[in-house]
Order: C-alpha cells, then sequence, then structure tokens
C-alpha cells in the first residue's frame, strides 16, 4: 500500500457522541468481522465479514460498508474538538478490529497523526503480530476476557481461550492501558468462582488494575430475527444488581478495581 | 470549596414549600385595581405635560391600590391581593381586553379568571382610553403598505404593539447602593443646573421631577408596607412569625428609600425594585440581570461579620425566587400562543467574567443554582455566562440543575457575545458586563434600552411571496419579483428572494418606529428610567432616547426551514434538474397532495386565481372548483416523488458543510439588511434569531415549504436544525449550527437540544455534557439550552420517529439515538424511565 490513509476496510456503523466506552466522548467505529461466535452477542451483524441484509422494524438495511482510512478519518475529525474538551478520542469496535489488521493499524495511526486518543475494544483472538501491527497507535485497550475454562470457552463462544490468555500476557508487557472486561453471562459464568478465576488471572498482568463487569442484556434479540437467525438465549434474564455488586466484591477481593458497566 | 468558593448545596428551608404551596392555591386572575386608579389619575392631569401625567398616575396607583404580606414570607411586596393574578394596563390597548374578557377564564393558552365585578369595572375604564393608547397612536403612525403586510402575517409587531416595551435591565446595584432617595437626589442636582432659558428646561425639568415624584413614591409604598407588617405583629400570636413581621417593618422602612445594609435588606430593595417595574408598564422580559454580582458584597459582608448564616442567605433567595413567579401577566389570546406559559422572561444569570476580564462566579452565583432546583419553577429564568476560564465545577452543578429536566439554565458564549457586543458600539467593559435579556438578548445593563423583542420575521413568508409574484390571499401585498416558472438560474431566484426579505424588512422598520415613537409620545416610564443612564443627565426617559445604548432587535425565525428550502431548489431545480419550478410550485401550492382545510383551501385558490388571472387567464366558475378541489382532497400521492426528491436532498444539522454555509449564507439575508436601519431612539437594529414560541402559531400562518415541511406545521425553532432533520446526533447538530455567524445576530440566537435524563447519568454523563457545552463554545456558538425528556417525550417520539431523529438516551453501557433503537428496547427504556431516577 503506497498510502495508508488509501487503505480499505469494511466497517457497519458510525456512532458518534459515544459517552461510555472508554473515557470522554468518543466515536465508536464498528467493524465488520469476528473471529469468535458469542451466543449472547448483541451485534450479530458484525459477525460475518460479508456485506449482509438484516431487517429490523420492517426497515431493511444494508450491514456493511467499505471505506478508506481517509474518508473515516474526515468523518472522525469533525468531533475532534469534543474529543480534546472531554479527554475523548476515537473507539475501534466491532466485531473484531484484528479481523481486519491491516485496516485498524492503518486507522489507528491516522488517529494518532491527528492527535487523537484512540481505544479499542477487542477479544485479542488472532495472532499477536496482528495484535503487534496496531499497539504502537493504541491508548486503552478493553479486552475482552470470557471465561477462564477453555472448554466451556468454546463451548459458548466457537474457539479455545489460550491464545487469547497468552496475548493478554504480552499486551500486558506494552505500553498500552490494558482495561479487562467481562460479559456477565447467566448460565455461563455469573458465579463468583468463575468471575474469581478470572479476575486472579487479570491480577498477575503487568499494569492491568482495573476490571468492568458489563451485565448481560438481550438488546440485540431483534437483530437476529432480522438477520434470519434463531437467538439462542431467549430464556436468559439480565443478572439482578445485587448480583452485579456481589460479582463486584468479588473481583475486588482480588485487589483489582472494579465497575459495572463500561 | 474551589478557590475559597462555596460551591455545594445548601439545603431547603421548609418555608420554601410551604410558599411554594400557597402559589398555586389560586387560579391566576385577572384583578381591575392598577386599570381604575391610573384612569383616575389620568382624568385629573389632561394639562399636563406626559411624563408628568406618568409620574403622578405611578404615585397615585402606590398610594392607594391594594397591598397584603403573605402567609411565611420573608420578603414583601406584591402586585395584587392573590398569587399569580394580573393588573391591566390600558394606556398601552384595551380593545382587545374588552373583546376578549369573556373568553379570558376558558382559554386554551394562559387562561385568567375574570369576576363579574372586575369585568364591569373595566368596561367603565376602557371607555376613557379609545383614542388615547400607544397601540392607536402607533397604527396611526404606520404607513399603509406596513398595515397590509402586518395583516397577511409576514411579521408580527404585537409585543409592543399591545404592551410595555420592558426588556430591560436596571441599574438594580445603584438602587441597592444609595436606595431612591440617593436617584432622586441625582436628580434633584440635575435640575439646580438646569437655567429655565435652557433650549430643553421645559423637557428637561419636567422629566427629572418626574423621576423625583416616581422615587418618594416608590419610598413611600415600602412604607405602607411597613406599617402593615406592624399592625399585623401587633396581632400576631406566634412569637416567631411577630419577630418576623418586625423585621419586615423595619426593612421596608429603611430599604428602598437608603441604600442597604445587610444582605436582608438588599434582597427586600431588590425586590421592590423588580415589582414595581412591573407596576409602571407591563412589558415583560425585565431581567434581574447579574444578581450574583450587586447581590454577593451584601452575602459577604454579612458572612465576615457573622451576621449571617449560609442556610439563612438561601432561604433568602429562594423567597426571591418564589417572589419572581408570583407576578403575572396578561395577554391577548394570539400573543399568548407565542409566548407561551404564563411567562415572564425574567432573566437572571450568573458566572461569566466582570468589566476587568476576570472570572466573577462567586458565592451567589452556586446560590442561584440552588435556589433554582430548589423551586423548580420557570421563574427566573436563569441562565449562566460561560467562558474558557468558568470554574469547571461550576459548569458541572449547572448541569446537574440540568439534568433535573426544569429546561434551566440557559447556557451563553461570552467569547463570542462580548465581541458581538463590541461590534455594535458598546466599550470592552460594558460588553464584558453584560446579562441576557428576556430569552436570549444580551445587553449592558443600566445602560441599555434595546426593544429586544422588536418583533417576529417569518424567514418562510418572503419564499412564498417569491412563488406567488408578492401576492398572498389574492392581494398585490409586496414587489413583483418575477414568475418563478420563468427564472433560469438560482442565482435568480435566491435575488428574488433577497429583494422580498429586504421589502419586508423595510416594512417592518417601519412598523417598529411607529411603536417606538408611540411609547415615547404617549408612555415614557419616569421611574424605569430614573435606574438608566444617562436619562437623569440627559434629561429625557428612556423611551425618549435617554439611554446610552439604543437598539431594535426584532427576531428572524425558520432559518432551517429556508436554508434547506433554498438549497433543496438549488439541487433539485436547478443542478440536477430533476423537477421543474412549476412542478415544484404546484406540489407548494398543493401542500404536496397532503389536502388541508376548507379556509385555507379557500384563502389559497383566491391567491392562485389572483395570479392567474394577473397572467390574463380566464377566471371561470369551473376553473375555482377544480383548483380548490384539488387543494382540498386527501393525499393522492401525486406529488409523493417530489417530497421523496426532497427528503433525499442533505439537510442542515449534519455537519454537512455545504448546506451549513448555505444556511449561514440564508441567515444573513435576514441579519444584514436589517443591520442598516436606524431607530428614533438615535440607536441601530441588530437581529435576533430566535422564536419564543412563536414558531408553532406563526408556522399555523405559512403554507408548505421547498424543504418538505407541510402547510401550517410548526416553522424550525430558533436556529436550532428543523424538528427531526438532524439525525446525525448531538455532536453533528451542533457542528452545524455552529457554522452560522452568531457573531452579527447580536441580538441573540437560540439553539435548543433534547436529551435523555440518561445521557447525564452520573458524573461521567455530567462530564460529557459539560464537554458537549465547551465544544460547541469553542466553535463559536451563542447559547444553548437543553430539553430533557420525559417519558411522555419518548413514548410520542416511539410514536412519531420522524420528529424526534436527534434524540439521545442512554441504553446499555451506551448511548444512541433512540429512534434508531429497536421498539423491545425503545419500550425498555421508557419502562425504565418510569420507575424514575438516573
Amino acid at each position: 500500500m503506497e498510502n495508508y490513509l488509501d487503505q480499505k476496510g469494511r466497517v457497519f456503523n458510525v456512532q458518534k457522541f459515544s459517552i461510555h466506552d472508554g473515557p470522554g466522548i468518543r466515536t465508536i467505529i464498528f467493524l465488520k468481522g469476528c473471529f469468535l461466535r458469542c451466543k449472547w452477542c448483541c451485534n450479530p451483524e458484525s459477525q460475518s465479514h460479508e456485506i449482509q441484509q438484516m431487517t429490523v422494524g420492517g426497515v431493511t438495511k444494508t450491514v456493511g460498508e467499505d471505506v478508506t482510512v481517509r474518508e473515516m478519518i474526515e468523518k472522525i475529525l469533525k468531533d475532534r474538538i469534543y474529543y480534546r474538551r472531554s479527554g475523548g478520542g476515537v473507539t475501534l469496535s466491532g466485531g473484531e478490529m484484528l479481523y481486519q489488521p491491516e485496516f485498524s493499524s492503518a486507522l489507528l495511526r491516522a488517529c494518532k497523526e491527528n492527535g487523537i486518543s484512540t481505544a479499542v475494544e477487542s477479544t485479542a483472538c488472532a495472532s499477536f503480530d496482528k495484535i503487534e501491527k496496531c499497539l504502537p497507535y493504541i491508548d486503552y485497550y478493553l479486552m475482552d476476557i470470557k471465561h477462564f475454562n477453555s472448554d466451556k470457552h468454546k463451548q459458548f463462544t466457537g474457539q479455545p481461550n489460550e491464545l487469547i490468555l497468552e496475548n493478554a500476557r504480552k499486551i500486558a508487557k506494552s505500553d498500552v492501558e490494558l482495561i479487562i472486561r467481562v460479559p456477565v453471562i447467566p448460565t455461563f459464568n455469573d458465579t463468583v468462582e468463575e468471575i474469581t478465576d478470572i479476575a486472579k488471572f487479570a491480577k498477575t498482568l503487568d499494569g492491568v488494575k482495573e476490571l468492568h463487569l458489563l451485565p448481560y442484556h438481550a438488546f440485540g434479540s431483534d437483530k437476529y430475527k432480522g438477520l434470519g437467525r434463531k437467538y439462542l438465549m431467549e430464556d436468559i434474564v439480565a443478572p439482578a444488581s445485587e448480583k452485579m455488586e456481589q460479582l463486584k466484591s468479588a473481583v475486588e477481593n482480588c485487589g483489582l478495581k472494579c465497575q459495572i458497566g463500561g | 470549596m474551589s478557590n475559597g468558593i462555596y460551591t455545594e448545596m445548601i439545603e431547603k428551608s421548609p418555608r420554601i414549600d410551604k410558599l411554594y404551596d400557597a402559589l398555586f392555591q389560586a387560579k391566576p386572575e385577572v384583578v381591575a385595581d392598577r386599570a381604575v386608579l391610573l384612569t383616575e389619575s389620568y382624568k385629573q392631569t389632561e394639562d399636563l405635560p406626559m411624563i408628568t401625567r406618568r409620574a403622578l398616575a405611578f404615585a397615585h396607583i402606590l398610594e392607594n391600590i391594594p397591598i397584603t404580606i403573605r402567609d411565611n414570607e420573608l420578603v414583601v411586596g406584591s402586585t395584587c391581593l392573590k398569587s399569580r393574578s394580573c393588573q391591566l394596563f390600558p394606556e398601552f390597548s384595551f380593545q382587545w381586553i374588552l373583546d376578549e374578557l369573556d373568553t379570558m377564564g376558558t382559554r386554551s393558552a394562559d387562561p385568567f379568571y375574570v369576576s363579574e365585578e372586575t369585568k364591569e369595572k373595566i368596561r367603565e375604564v376602557c371607555k376613557y382610553w379609545k383614542g388615547k393608547t400607544t397601540s392607536e397612536f402607533a397604527t396611526s403612525l404606520m404607513g399603509k403598505e406596513t398595515l397590509l403586510a402586518i395583516e397577511h402575517n409576514i411579521f408580527t409587531t404585537g409585543n409592543y404593539f399591545y404592551n410595555g416595551v420592558g426588556h430591560v435591565t436596571v441599574a438594580y446595584g445603584k438602587v441597592l447602593e444609595v436606595g431612591f432617595e440617593g436617584i432622586a437626589k441625582e436628580a434633584a442636582e440635575e435640575l439646580v443646573k438646569c437655567k429655565v432659558s435652557d433650549a430643553d428646561y421645559v423637557t428637561k425639568s419636567a422629566f427629572l421631577k418626574a423621576v423625583i415624584i416616581c422615587c418618594d413614591a416608590a419610598c413611600k409604598y415600602a412604607e405602607r408596607y411597613s406599617a402593615l407588617a406592624t399592625e399585623m405583629a401587633q396581632n400576631c400570636n406566634d412569637p416567631i412569625r411577630k419577630q418576623e413581621l418586625l423585621t419586615i417593618a423595619q426593612n421596608c422602612k429603611r430599604v428602598p428609600r437608603k441604600g442597604a445594609t445587610s444582605f436582608y435588606e438588599a434582597c427586600q430593595s431588590f425586590w421592590f425594585v423588580q415589582m414595581l417595574i412591573q407596576t409602571e408598564s407591563n412589558g415583560h422580559s425585565v431581567s434581574p440581570g447579574r444578581f450574583d454580582q450587586y447581590m454577593n458584597p451584601y452575602f459577604k459582608a454579612d458572612l465576615d461579620k457573622g451576621a449571617i448564616t449560609r442556610e439563612f442567605g438561601q432561604e433568602l433567595v429562594d423567597c426571591l425566587w418564589i417572589k419572581l413567579n408570583d407576578m403575572n401577566k396578561i395577554r391577548d389570546a394570539a400573543s399568548a400562543e407565542g409566548f407561551a406559559g404564563y411567562s415572564l422572561f425574567q432573566n437572571l444569570i450568573a458566572g461569566g467574567q466582570d468589566s476587568q476580564g476576570l472570572d466573577a462566579t462567586n458565592d451567589m452565583s452556586y446560590m442561584c443554582i440552588n435556589a433554582t432546583m430548589h423551586v423548580l419553577l420557570p421563574q427566573p429564568s436563569f441562565s449562566v455566562r460561560v467562558w474558557n476560564k468558568s470554574p469547571h465545577e461550576f459548569l458541572i452543578r449547572a448541569a446537574e440543575l440540568t439534568r433535573t429536566g426544569v429546561g434551566l439554565p440557559a447556557y451563553y458564549n461570552d467569547e463570542v457575545i462580548i465581541p458581538a457586543l463590541v461590534n455594535r458600539g458598546l466599550t470592552l467593559e460594558d460588553a464584558r458586563d453584560y446579562n441576557i435579556i428576556g430569552c436570549v438578548e444580551p445587553q449592558k445593563a443600566g445602560k441599555t434600552d434595546g426593544w429586544h423583542d422588536a418583533a417576529f420575521f417569518n424567514m418562510c413568508r418572503p419564499l412564498e411571496l417569491v412563488f406567488s409574484n408578492g401576492v398572498d390571499k389574492g392581494v398585490q401585498i409586496s414587489k413583483k419579483t418575477g414568475d418563478v416558472a420563468e427564472m433560469s438560474t438560482f442565482e435568480q431566484f435566491y435575488d428574488a428572494y433577497k429583494t422580498q426579505t429586504s421589502y419586508m424588512i423595510e416594512l417592518m422598520v417601519n412598523a417598529d418606529n411607529a411603536i417606538d415613537v408611540a411609547h415615547a409620545q404617549r408612555c415614557p416610564l419616569p421611574f424605569l428610567s430614573g435606574m438608566i443612564d444617562n436619562c437623569i443627565e440627559k434629561g429625557k426617559s428612556a423611551q425618549e432616547g435617554g439611554a446610552v445604548y439604543n437598539f431594535t432587535g426584532p427576531q428572524g425565525f425558520g432559518v432551517a426551514n429556508m436554508a434547506d428550502s433554498l438549497y433543496a431548489v438549488k439541487q433539485l431545480v436547478f443542478d440536477q434538474k430533476k423537477i421543474t419550478m412549476a412542478e415544484l410550485k404546484e406540489a407548494l401550492d398543493n401542500n404536496y397532495g397532503y389536502g388541508m382545510d376548507d379556509d385555507k383551501a379557500q384563502q389559497l385558490t383566491v391567491g392562485i386565481m389572483a395570479g392567474l388571472k394577473e397572467r390574463g387567464i380566464e377566471i371561470t366558475e369551473k376553473l375555482i372548483a377544480e383548483v380548490y378541489n384539488n387543494i382540498k382532497g386527501q393525499n393522492t400521492g401525486k406529488y409523493q416523488h417530489i417530497l421523496d426528491l426532497i427528503n433525499q436532498v442533505p439537510k442542515f444539522g449534519n455537519d454537512n458543510d455545504d448546506v451549513d454555509s448555505f444556511a449561514r449564507d440564508v441567515a444573513y439575508t435576514y441579519t444584514r439588511p436589517l443591520e442598516t436601519y436606524k431607530n428614533p431612539r438615535g440607536g441601530v437594529y441588530q437581529a435576533g434569531l430566535y422564536p419564543v414560541s412563536a414558531n408553532v402559531p406563526l408556522g399555523k400562518q405559512t403554507g408548505a415549504t421547498p424543504d418538505g415541511r407541510l402547510a401550517y406545521t410548526p416553522v424550525a425553532d430558533g436556529v436550532s436544525p428543523s424538528a427531526g432533520k438532524d439525525i446525525n446526533g448531538p455532536t453533528a447538530s451542533a457542528n452545524s449550527v455552529s457554522k452560522l455567524d452568531h457573531y452579527i445576530a447580536s441580538n441573540g440566537t437560540l439553539f435548543n437540544m433534547k436529551f435523555h435524563p440518561s445521557a447525564l447519568k452520573g458524573r461521567a454523563g455530567l462530564e460529557s455534557f459539560v464537554s458537549l457545552i465547551r465544544g460547541y463554545f469553542d466553535q463559536k456558538g451563542s447559547h444553548v439550552q437543553f430539553n430533557v425528556v420525559s417519558k411522555e417525550t419518548l413514548k410520542d417520539a416511539q410514536a412519531n420517529p420522524d420528529k424526534y431523529r436527534g434524540l439521545v438516551v442512554r441504553v446499555a453501557g451506551y448511548s444512541a439515538l433512540f429512534t434508531t433503537l429497536s421498539k423491545s428496547l425503545q419500550d425498555d427504556i421508557i419502562n425504565r424511565t418510569e420507575q424514575g431516577g438516573f
């Protein structure tokens, strides 16, 4: 690629004025394609890299669009004044930004060259060379660790967790600020023991001080129907707030700061 | 604490809840006391100069009007015996009062009860006023083209035509310092300097004597309260209340005659000034201005002496906030819709910089926020000034107030307003010391007669005149700019719009100047003028040009509709040639096929027939019937393709540079020509871009527009994007609005944003919110206010998503545009709100 600004990628949404995904006012870029197939995923349209049609509320729309880094950075820069005022910036979400490492790396680089703070929401479930490409341009790495038991991890997400845990150790050694996030999914990982296992592991990672617990919600369920898929978590109810508080204490007992919600 | 300033919430006294409850025990009522006393006085003074008559009438009213001290009050002085009732001011206009006397109690907007006895008195009094009012005189001074334009609703000057002007902030601090005795002394000293042989002796001496009469009347009025409080104390069995009444008696004896010696006296003195201005004239938007600046020194002095607690100081401020809601004003039925909500627009502002350019936020600034949180009432219209050095904590506290959903405060940007005022001729020191009048209008207190709300100019109407070649409802009311169908370039079309606008501005100026002269000659205000520089020195009232700064500020609205309309015409008709002008005109005439009621259809038919006749087409019964049925008809879908095309054209409010720079230019079609005119007080015109609530009723008088807006629906409010057209969230919307030239619209711009309380949740929510305001202001926006919406609104948003496409809500771990969410999720959020809390 002659100019990294011409690098193409596939995104399916740009959410401006996002105030709960990383510090300050942020623009979130949702990238298409993911390595995992989490049963509770609230963005099922993000999973396949293919451009799809989705029908929600009687309206069919195309999910996914090919764009250049140049086009994206123009959109991003429109809100730079708000990033500066709030200490915010850009967050790459998905899907999984490592599914399109060339594009993600180029887009993050463009942000940094324009003085914009960056965050990624990633599972880190990819070979480390892909992560390495992006690391120099990332300020906050919000990394999902969903379960410490690899078999159960595979059963609910389609992938084992060894690579994820190994990458977590490597990322922790880099300069980025690593924050561990755990989606709390009833029937999967919502016991004190399971959360404690993850927290204990997180505590061993260099520089990790914080763990966020994200309570399960069913807000994506309409979209499964819209994609002609079956929603497998229909019977699951969101965890009660007492439950979340209990899990939060468990995390704090491991010596980490913990917050509920992103 | 921050920098020695006390920033915390102070607890609310139980007294405030009692006063609050009492406020709403009676229905608003019209009473005739003032009108009767005024008329009595006028009948006895017919051979005297008008300024003298006004002063004597003021004195006669204050000497005889019934007074009361309400239960639990610490600060006293009421314009009526009952809360939220109002007096009448027949010297400005009375015909509408007579006409509407029997419907005032039942009308939809702001009803007022009138007793049969009062009706009788009013009918009697009004007999005297025939031919003597400012409104009748103003009408006689207007040109016939002007009257025609008003009749056809191109603009309305109803506000000052029917009422006093108000829209002023006097030198409150001066009264607190020297009392009315001090002001009278100043007038007396000026009088001594006058020689009987001076050219202006007759008028100047009459004015100065009038000021002295008014000052004296105000002092005596306060003493009536002192006597009443003493009497009530004697009959009071509750020892605590007895002591309170004795203190009130003491206060009212001293102030406002003399300078205040304590914070409590300062509060009482402030209140007499505020209520008496609104007894002399019924102009609204009498704005307390920089209350935190002129009150804080008295509070701090008492605090330092140990003479007051923070709690009692707060209680007094809260009492004033209740009093500001105790006053009321009745307007004619049509105006009541434009200023809906019994509002008096008493704008009170906190924070900002002082005249030296240093941050002036103080303890009282935070106490103003506390008071507004304690009472959660619409008065005062509470505002905050923001600049680059505003304390962060101050904005966070203000954001907390916003989060309550009370719609306050409004935020103003020093960084734009100060240079904008300097550009209008204010000194830098005066500009830095600005406050806001009414809705959004900046000025320097105690030196300005700003005429800030001088007219509503509907920017959509000149475009209708372009399409009709100057004809409205069959009458040629404006210039002929040519047949639109014949226009071959966009520039030609745009020029026609500019021509129609400029012509109507000319007529509006004529109307305002006529009303201006009428006020100067028939209703000069000597009491008010004594508190505005340099009236005493010049020896004339503010109404006659006595103020240091004189402006007239009529406001335009519909910028977004016109930007979108002109942009759509440019794109679809001229650039892409997807539709012809004739097709567009037909679609507009037929309200895009959406039909309309009989009256409107009839009016439009008449208009179209006149146009056809003009072009030499023979008018037959058959043709009339055809056109009428076509217009009236239900949605045939005949013009849907045109509407679809229009909807695809980019709209203002989405951070699209092409449309936004277009909007900037469209705003100039109103703001630039206007600033070339002068008013009779020796000042200039300056534009505002805001509609109060008139965008709804005046939208009802506006046909379909080329932005796809259907006939008789509301026009866009202020400089905000058209409802539901800004679909890229709050930052994009703010970015678009900031691209307008807020400096030139120096009479104020108004930007409304809607948020769900959840978007302001927690400290992080407040921080982001403050950053959004800062970001908008960094880009030189002038004003912003927020509707933090309720679940009712959310339900409405669910039913009518097109109206709410910019609404932000917090979902789970993220915020999103409400209408983009699925039905089930929307329900969830609505239910969550129902459970209350943030």
